[in-house]
């Protein structure tokens, strides 16, 4: 039903420019991450139609949105898409279910098949329904946005940093919700987040945009193993690693597995069998010719050098490895680096210091 | 109360109402225009719509006057599709208490639409709703609280008014004498008890509105 997504936008404000084309798959979650006047939003209400490029091309599968070399420009509301703003921006006169309803009833076609009740239930907001915005909290009002804009039957969603407006708590209370709707929606989610940790885990597809242009795009774990990345990312450096859990041993510690090898983390409540992405930062990793022994570092993997680069931090440089196939990155000195004689294709072990689960 | 005093009741309550309607009608697509619009005329607009605040009405009324008179454009055009002349009559006093109460109205709705925001028909357009649509489902409710404040204050004032209605309607009983100026009247032909009636009445009017006015009028609901 839904198919690739195409984009270009120029947008000349002066002081801010805004040249991107992006090709983003028609499945699963891309996220846009940048740091703030990046354009990232800029390019959601641009994709929307809540704003115009001047030069600008949409187009969702074989729907033409937008093509300003023959002047078509769809309105919004002739546009087959949700979008979630940051704050949820409920319409205060009417009730949760008056605010579901709303564009459920003005979707011509409901063609993506979301009846309320499902949707209620996917997002724990059944209870609520004959409540008003005003009685809601935070996550719930963030909730209740992201129903009301599938039950618009969009071909795409759209979210603008739906969680940077909430607390620590609440935004911990709505990611499950979001990584349910990952799994479970046939409709591609362009995602805009400045935050790493949200992206690395909801993200399929990743944008990197700097200064109003692409800086890499492509599948998450691709783009997360780049060592070539400008400075604005480099310090996040890091990739992401889908895991099993395999055990759950006696001294509390619970057992991971992915194609590279194992890890360890403090026990968790998953069943054996769920996959957990964790992420794992270069300057986590350090790098060693031999099996170490005599160290506390528990996980170590076996890793083969793909490449290495110099990083903005003085001293630095950031190491490429291959592990069972996935890329992993180590942040080293350049000094251990040729004490070490680095070099492409050869064999070590990798030895990580923190593992960041990310569900 | 005498036949006349209810007569001119009657009539300023008349007066008011057909007034309260067509300010709505009027004053509602200007407050729109002028709370969204970008346009260097919105300047413009907005001190014409405000001038009957500060001028005295007998300027106003004079001008109206003179456009509906028989040398005037509006005064030939009314002639033209055969309406006659338009002072003196009732037509006329509405047209001049339009234009009088007009910034009473438009204002507490622009300033409504103005609270309301970018966002919410932004949202409304990405959940399907025309601007159109938009406008009535969302912008409207919304702005509830403005259309009460316009509502009342465009009907309070037309009550109130005096000179341009003493300016375009004269004084014909039943047809333009509405209370302010039966008060006069009765002030000019010393009949006081009379006055008394109409003035009290006036007063305890203007304090129910008011009071309608700052009680029922809720405090602009928290955007969610």
């Amino acid at each position: 039903m839904s198919g690739e997504i195409r984009a270009r936008f120029r947008v000349d404000r002066g002081e801010f420019t805004l040249d991107v084309d992006l090709a983003l798959p028609g499945r699963g979650v891309s996220a846009l991450f940048g740091h703030s006047g990046s354009g990232k939003t800029t390019c959601l209400r641009a994709l929307a139609g809540l704003e115009r490029a001047a030069a600008g091309y949409v187009a969702v599968g074989d729907e033409v949105w937008q093509d300003e070399s023959r002047g078509l420009f769809v309105p919004p509301h002739r546009r087959a898409l949700g979008v979630v703003f940051q704050e949820a921006s409920l319409f205060p006169h009417l009730s949760v279910r008056g605010n579901m309803e709303f564009g459920q009833k003005r979707a011509s076609t409901a063609t993506n098949g979301f009846r309320l009740p499902a949707i209620a239930e996917l997002l724990g907001i059944a209870h609520l329904l004959d409540r008003a915005p005003s009685q809601l909290s935070g996550g719930e009002r963030q909730r209740v946005a992201i129903a009301r804009a599938l039950l618009a039957a969009p071909r795409i969603l759209l979210m603008d940093e739906p969680l940077a407006a909430l607390d620590l708590k609440r935004k911990l209370e709505i990611l499950p919700y979001l990584e349910r709707l990952h799994r479970e929606l046939a409709i591609p989610v362009i995602y805009v987040s400045h935050a790493p940790d949200e992206v690395a885990r909801l993200a399929d597809h990743l944008v990197l945009l700097d200064a109003g242009r692409v800086v890499a795009s492509g599948p998450l774990k691709e783009v997360l193993g780049r060592i070539d990345l400008p400075a604005a990312f480099a310090d996040d450096a890091g990739v992401v690693i889908e895991a099993k859990v395999a055990a759950h041993e006696a001294d509390d510690l619970t057992r991971l597995e992915f194609p590279g090898g194992a890890i360890f983390v403090s026990r968790r409540g998953e069943p054996p069998g769920t996959p957990l992405r964790c992420r794992i930062h270069a300057r986590d990793v350090s790098l060693a010719l031999v099996p170490q022994v005599h160290t506390s570092i528990l996980n170590c993997v076996d890793a083969t050098v793909v490449d290495l680069a110099p990083t903005d931090t003085p001293g630095h440089v950031l190491v490429r490895l291959d592990v069972g196939g996935d890329p992993l990155l180590a942040r080293i000195t350049r000094r251990s680096a040729d004490k070490l004689a680095i070099r492409p294709g050869l064999a070590l072990r990798a030895q990580i210091k923190a593992v960041a689960l990310l569900a | 109360m005498e036949a006349p005093d209810l007569a001119a009741v009657w009539l300023t309550l008349k007066l008011a109402t057909v007034v309260t309607v067509l300010l709505l009608l009027v004053g509602t697509p200007i407050a729109w225009w002028l709370a969204r619009t970008r346009s260097r005329l919105k300047g413009v607009v907005g001190a014409v719509v405000a001038l009957p605040l500060v001028l005295p009405p007998t300027v106003l009324g004079f001008y109206l006057l003179v456009t509906m008179g028989p040398n005037g454009p509006i005064g030939q055009l009314t002639q033209a599709i055969g309406l006659g002349l338009l002072p003196f009559t009732f037509p006329g006093l509405v047209i001049a208490s339009t234009f009088y109460s007009l910034p009473f109205v438009v204002q507490p709705i622009q300033n409504a639409f103005e609270a309301i925001g970018e966002r919410p028909l932004e949202v409304a357009a990405t959940l399907r709703a025309s601007p159109w649509d938009a406008f009535w489902s969302v912008a409207v409710p919304l702005a509830r609280p403005g259309f009460l404040s316009g509502a009342i204050l465009g009907f309070a004032h037309t009550v109130g008014e005096f000179g341009i209605v003493l300016m375009i309607g004269g004084n014909i009983p039943g047809r333009t004498r509405v209370v302010s100026v039966q008060i006069y009247d009765h002030v000019e032909a010393l009949e006081y008890t009379q006055a008394h009636w109409l003035a009290g009445g006036m007063v305890l009017f203007s304090f129910v509105v008011l009071l309608a006015l700052y009680t029922f009028n809720p405090a602009r609901r928290k955007a969610a």
